[in-house]
């Protein structure tokens, strides 16, 4: 078992051998590096000025991903390279493309948010398969500029230039990559806690097995933000994410399986295969940077009754299988989820994998996700959709699910009866919605009222109703689609 | 002296600090080198919106791990009190506490780790009293922080009663987070006897200079206040900066040591003020034609806990209730509500959108009524020749360009086409809707407090031609340092780059105003031009003594002095100058003229000048769900002659969008205790990159030209085009009252959330099964 912490940051081979469970890069950067042009604007992930690209290899060659700094912890750079706004010129004369081209064409006022931009632009032009740019910048807050010139200033960068400038060299950056282990067992000992990072299925269940009350970890989306909201520190952690045998994204028979340490980013292109509406979700969640690392996985895992995963994921009939030493066993993902904070996982086991079934040609599925802001939002009320229609076109079967509507993702079983045998038309809808108030009694809150998630929940059906037969409703169209 | 042709103002250069924020080497106070041993500061808060203090036990505090200083209400060494003019913002509070997130006491140590530990460890026992957390609570209640005002002209009681229409309304504006991404942060560093520097994320240097003397009981001259840019501040770090100086300050000097607070976003959103919300009431008279014959409207105005500035922003909302139009018979009357939630502030725009907003609100409802098209209404009404040209307070518009921004913006953007084109979709399409609107905007400079309009600067030439310039403005990211000094550069025709552009600092410019009210580069370019002026006019004494000439014949460019065939260069000039024995040092000053105003009638010329703007948004909704896409923004702004297009188009583009986070997706949000739970990002939405329509044309109106005497006939920007935002708005109520083919009046509360869009939708509905 390695007891050092290796990455490369600046060209630099690091090898940390006390590093604290808790510790985040940002902090790491700005308060032991003195590397300050990382910015610190939320600590919660939401704003992007901490934006940092991590370098790893795969498929051999060299992969560049954009994460927020301030949530992600120190020791999950195992075997990585950490890149930021500092180690983008060999000298202290010459920008880099993208920073000239965001001075010249006046993207920056403040300043503030700038570097974080040029960092999530820095993974855009190193992407073989960019997204967007508005998906490249969604995980981007900026107050002053209104963001017209932050597009001008990315259109205009010369990507090629942009590749080949740079303050390290990619082979030697791919070199010290190949030498870091990638694959062994990793354990962290600090006097503030204990970080375990298995290599392999069988050692994550070993270590647990040994440490049933640890804190697993996969993405840290979540567990960031105990750690810096509410100042929460573990004794021991667990991380998933160099798990490789549990990093998988890959059809079976039809099911689309997604392993515990797949992250959205890696699940994204498959979804959106499955059914478009799904790929549209998972655009939705989060950020290019949150993507990057929060997993699909982990979004059912931490109990959430607002995730935005599970509704979908439900409705269409995953499975879950969960796992420990001991071996495994697969339930329905409905049935995972019992009381709110209270989930059906035993001390010792950890979420393997989701498992989706196909898609027949009888079946429509559509997934909605109800927000103040289009981009980067959490849901007041999201849904997922599933219906069987028979060749007279009654329903045969159906499951509507819904986030934000109760203390956990929950099927609306009254509306879903009344529409059993039914012909699958909108007015059969509007008559089944009328019973949404036997499945539910929402919340009022910051996100919505509960008055809003009942009238947008019913309508939410109708409307997959009628854009199951054809019609289109969406206000989204160049840029927002994925 | 004759016109020249101007080489560096009106060019579009980059920010000066642009390659260095993308380079990611701008510092911001926290990146700066901390002096050895530097103490992190925490400051705790009052878990209750209204309680008094029984007992605070603070010794298990100081016992905590790496805890150094904890300080509260009676180690204050001065007064008591960090408010900017009333004296009722207590640095901590002593017994009670009147809002959830009152700084209590604050610890110092040597992590802000330890400092947050330890600060939980505090006992306190409270006595818990009810709250007044609304304008409705705080009307019901008779609580008001400051007096009523009234502004009125003629006889609006008469007029509304022989109105051919009336209509009355009812409207609820909500806040605004001010989310510049640089949260609130001081360091304070001690000096000799006692004196203290103090670097400050402040857009009113002299304020904390001033706060921070009388908090611990010393002169202001031994206070220097600095700031060299900010992360963005928007008018939410024009006072709210003083209570974290002070506490960095009180530490610094109870332990000798640097010390620093900083502020998480968290932390930072619940303890410092926000856009004002507002309730307003009105009762209106109108013709056929739409045309106001009387209005009366009540503004109501959540000003929280403390005066603050409350009495400027709700005195603008007056000033800007009439927005662009005549209104021959006018009562605004103006509460300030007491509650006990945090004390509001400025924000960009300073209570003028929101008494802006009112009067375009009307306008909606009248147009409405009628059946007009809302653009023929705000014709109807536009200010215009005598007697249409007197404000409510009684000011002559004599810059009215309203109309013509309207005029070639219906043709350049194709109003008439595009309404066709909404107007058709929606005909086709039940679900989803279209609408639009053309709003214009008249917006006021000046600080309605008369002294506020003065502005200093210094200059300093060195002896080898370099320059240094420093004036009294901040930098907050709005392009001040750059605009001032391309005033300079063309002053002494020297290149932009010999000017060294330095911290805003007490003890270079002392007793300034803050940056704001959008007049930075108005007054300080100006202040900032009277000392180059100064500075060119002895240099060009002595080229012009040497070659015989007279000295208002010598022209500074291009790095050269010329007189007749005479040329030297600008920098062997300086030489000379420096061994003649000439100063190569100036300040220089400004202060505004022709404005007066009489604060118990209400009335004069609180404004220099008007800036105008007219915006055109188009939307679409999905009526079953509420949401929404802003398709398309058009925008004409005047800027007079522009400094720096680009800037000045930056700070358009950069409002409106500010301006449509306000009045759509940013929903502050407080629970009945009175715990503010939209607190980060995560909660509380900001637009992001998605939120731009894809159609976003801004042009600056080429016809602009200050008539006043401005800084070269440019015009201020800060915060007009914030007010544009407004077409987007009655866009999307357009959109919602095309579900009903209009008829019927729908005026949204703000923000205008997809929850708020099918509520109103809903409503219809019901009204119209």
């Amino acid at each position: 078992m390695r007891t050092n912490l290796n990455f490369i940051f600046n060209g630099e081979e690091q090898n940390i051998s006390e590093v604290a469970p808790h510790t985040t890069v940002l902090r790491w950067l700005r308060e032991s590096q003195h590397a300050v042009g990382s910015k610190e604007g939320c600590a919660e992930g939401d704003c992007g000025a901490c934006t940092v690209v991590l370098a790893e290899i795969r498929d051999d060659s060299l992969h560049f991903s954009a994460i927020n700094a301030c949530i992600a912890l120190l020791a999950g750079l195992d075997g990585k390279a950490l890149i930021t706004v500092e180690n983008l010129s060999s000298s202290a004369d010459t920008a880099h493309p993208i920073q000239q081209s965001l001075a010249e064409n006046h993207a920056s006022q403040c300043g503030f948010c700038t570097p974080g931009m040029v960092m999530s632009m820095l993974a855009h032009v190193h992407s073989d398969k960019p997204p967007s740019a508005r998906d490249t910048l969604a995980g981007n807050l900026c107050r002053c500029t209104g963001y017209s010139p932050l597009l001008e200033a990315l259109e205009k960068v010369d990507v090629a230039a942009a590749r080949a400038h740079s303050g390290f060299s990619h082979q030697q950056l791919l070199q010290q990559l190949k030498v870091l282990k990638l694959d062994d067992d990793l354990q962290l000992q600090s006097e503030q806690g204990r970080y375990l990072s298995p290599g392999s299925a069988a050692s994550l269940g070993a270590m647990l097995n040994d440490q049933p009350d640890a804190q697993i970890i996969a993405g840290g989306t979540d567990v960031g933000l105990w750690i810096t909201k509410q100042d929460r520190r573990f004794d021991t952690v667990i991380a998933l994410n160099r798990v490789r045998d549990l990093c998988f994204v890959r059809e079976h028979r039809g099911w689309l399986e997604i392993g515990a340490a797949a992250t959205y980013s890696n699940a994204q292109q498959a979804l959106h295969n499955r059914h478009p509406t799904l790929g549209t979700l998972v655009r939705r969640i989060g950020s290019t940077q949150i993507r990057n690392t929060g997993t699909v996985v982990g979004n059912i895992a931490n109990g959430s009754p607002i995730g935005d995963m599970p509704p979908a994921l439900i409705a269409l009939g995953a499975t879950l299988e969960i796992a420990s030493e001991q071996g495994s066993r697969e339930i329905r993902l409905q049935d995972y989820f019992l009381e709110y904070g209270r989930q059906d996982i035993k001390a010792g086991e950890y979420l393997r994998a989701v498992r989706i079934p196909p898609l027949s040609s009888s079946n429509r599925f559509g997934c909605y996700k109800i927000t103040k802001r289009f981009e980067q939002d959490i849901s007041a009320v999201s849904a997922g959709f599933w219906v069987d229609i028979s060749p007279e076109g009654k329903v045969i079967n159906v499951r509507a699910c819904y986030g934000g509507m109760a203390a956990t993702p929950k099927r609306a079983a009254a509306v879903e009866d009344a529409l059993m045998g039914k012909a699958w038309h909108p007015d059969n809808v509007r008559a089944a919605v009328s019973h949404m108030a036997k499945d539910f009694r929402p919340l009022s809150d910051w996100r919505a009222s509960a008055e809003y998630r009942m009238q947008v929940a019913k309508n939410l059906l109708l409307k997959f109703s009628l854009e199951s037969q054809g019609e289109t409703l969406t206000l989204y169209h160049s840029g927002a689609e994925s | 002296m004759s016109e020249q042709k101007l080489r560096e103002v009106g060019r579009s250069h980059p920010h000066d600090s642009g390659l260095a924020h993308a380079r990611g080497t701008a510092a911001y106070i926290d990146d700066l080198p901390e002096p050895r041993g530097t103490l992190q500061v925490y400051i705790a808060q009052s878990p209750h919106a209204h309680a008094t203090l029984r007992s605070l036990e603070l010794g298990p505090v100081r016992r905590a791990a790496g805890v150094v200083a904890v300080l509260a209400a009676a180690d204050i060494p001065g007064t008591n009190d960090c408010s900017p003019v009333m004296g009722d913002d207590p640095i901590f509070a002593a017994r009670k506490v009147l809002y959830h997130g009152q700084s209590l006491f604050a610890v110092a140590a040597d992590t802000i780790d330890q400092a947050r530990a330890a600060a939980n460890r505090a006992i306190a026992s409270w006595e818990v009293h009810d709250a007044i957390l609304d304008i409705d609570a705080a009307l019901a209640a008779d609580s008001y922080v400051l007096d009523e005002r009234v502004l009125a002209r003629g006889d609006t009681t008469t007029a509304l009663a022989s109105a051919q229409h009336t209509l009355s309304g009812l409207l609820r504006i909500g806040g605004q987070d001010h989310f510049y991404l640089e949260g609130h942060v001081a360091l304070a560093t001690p000096g000799e006897n006692g004196d203290l520097h103090v670097i400050s994320s402040t857009q009113h240097p002299t304020e904390v200079q001033h706060n921070v003397a009388r908090a611990l009981g010393l002169a202001d001259h031994q206070v220097t206040v600095e700031v060299r840019r900010m992360g963005g501040a928007f008018g939410g770090k024009e006072t709210q900066g003083a209570l974290f100086a002070v506490v960095a300050a009180m530490v610094s000097q109870k332990t000798g040591r640097a010390a620093k607070v900083r502020l998480d976003r968290d932390d930072d959103m619940r303890m410092t003020g926000k856009r004002h919300d507002f309730r307003i009431d009105y009762r209106v008279g109108f013709n056929q034609k739409g045309e106001i014959q009387a209005l009366e409207v009540q503004h109501a105005t959540r000003c929280g806990m403390s005066a603050d500035v409350s009495a400027a922003i709700a005195d603008r909302a007056m000033f800007h209730a009439d927005n662009s139009y005549y209104l021959p018979n006018i009562s605004i009357r103006s509460k300030r509500c007491l509650t006990h939630t945090v004390s509001n502030t400025a924000f960009r725009g300073f209570g003028g959108p929101q008494g802006m907003l009112g009067m375009e609100q009307i306008i909606q409802h009248i147009a409405t009524e009628l059946g007009l098209d809302p653009l023929a209404v705000r014709r109807s009404n536009l200010y215009g020749a005598s007697p249409r040209d007197r404000t409510p307070y009684d000011m002559q518009v004599t810059d009215f360009v309203a109309d013509q921004l309207l005029d070639d913006l219906e043709l350049s953007a194709n109003y008439q086409q595009r309404r066709q084109e909404v107007a058709a979709f929606n005909a086709e399409n039940s679900l989803l809707k279209r609408g639009l609107a053309m709003t214009p905007v008249k917006f006021g400079i000046s600080f309605t407090a008369t002294h506020m309009n003065q502005a200093g600067a210094l200059l300093h030439i060195y002896t080898d031609g370099s320059i240094m310039l420093n004036h009294g403005g901040t930098e907050m990211g709005q392009g001040l340092y750059t605009k001032v000094a391309q005033i300079v550069a063309e002053v002494l025709g020297v290149e932009l780059n010999l000017i060294k552009i330095t911290a805003t600092r007490t003890d270079k410019v002392p007793n300034t105003s803050a940056t704001a009210a959008s007049s930075g580069s108005d007054m300080n370019g100006m202040a900032a031009h009277n000392a180059a002026r100064t500075l060119r006019d002895r240099l060009a004494q002595l080229f012009a003594q040497k070659h015989q000439a007279d000295p208002g014949d010598v022209v500074f460019s291009d790095g050269k002095v010329r007189v007749g065939s005479a040329e030297q260069s600008f920098d062997t000039l300086v030489k000379d100058a420096y061994l003649a024995r000439v100063s190569l040092s100036s300040t220089g000053f400004y202060s505004t003229p022709d404005i007066h105003y009489d604060p118990v009638s209400m009335c004069g010329r609180p404004f220099y000048y008007f800036a105008y703007g007219v915006a055109l948004s188009t939307v679409s909704i999905d009526t079953l769900t509420g949401e929404y896409r802003v398709d398309s923004i058009d925008v004409l702004h005047d800027v007079g002659k522009s400094l720096n297009p680009a800037i000045d188009k930056g700070q358009v583009m950069g409002a409106l969008i500010q301006g449509m986070g306000w009045l759509t997706t940013e929903e502050l949000w407080w629970d009945s205790s009175g715990q503010l739970r939209t607190h980060a990002p995560s909660t509380y939405k900001i637009p992001t990159v998605g939120d731009v329509p894809d159609h976003f044309e801004v042009q600056l109106w080429e016809r602009g030209e200050n008539t006043e005497n401005t800084i070269h006939r440019s015009k201020a920007v800060g915060e007009p085009p914030l007010m544009l935002a407004i077409s987007v708005l009655q866009a999307l109520q357009d959109a919602v009252m095309a579900a009903d083919d209009h008829r019927t009046a729908v005026l949204l509360d703000t923000p205008a959330t997809p929850e708020r869009i099918l509520m109103a939708l809903t409503a219809l509905q019901s009204k119209n099964p």
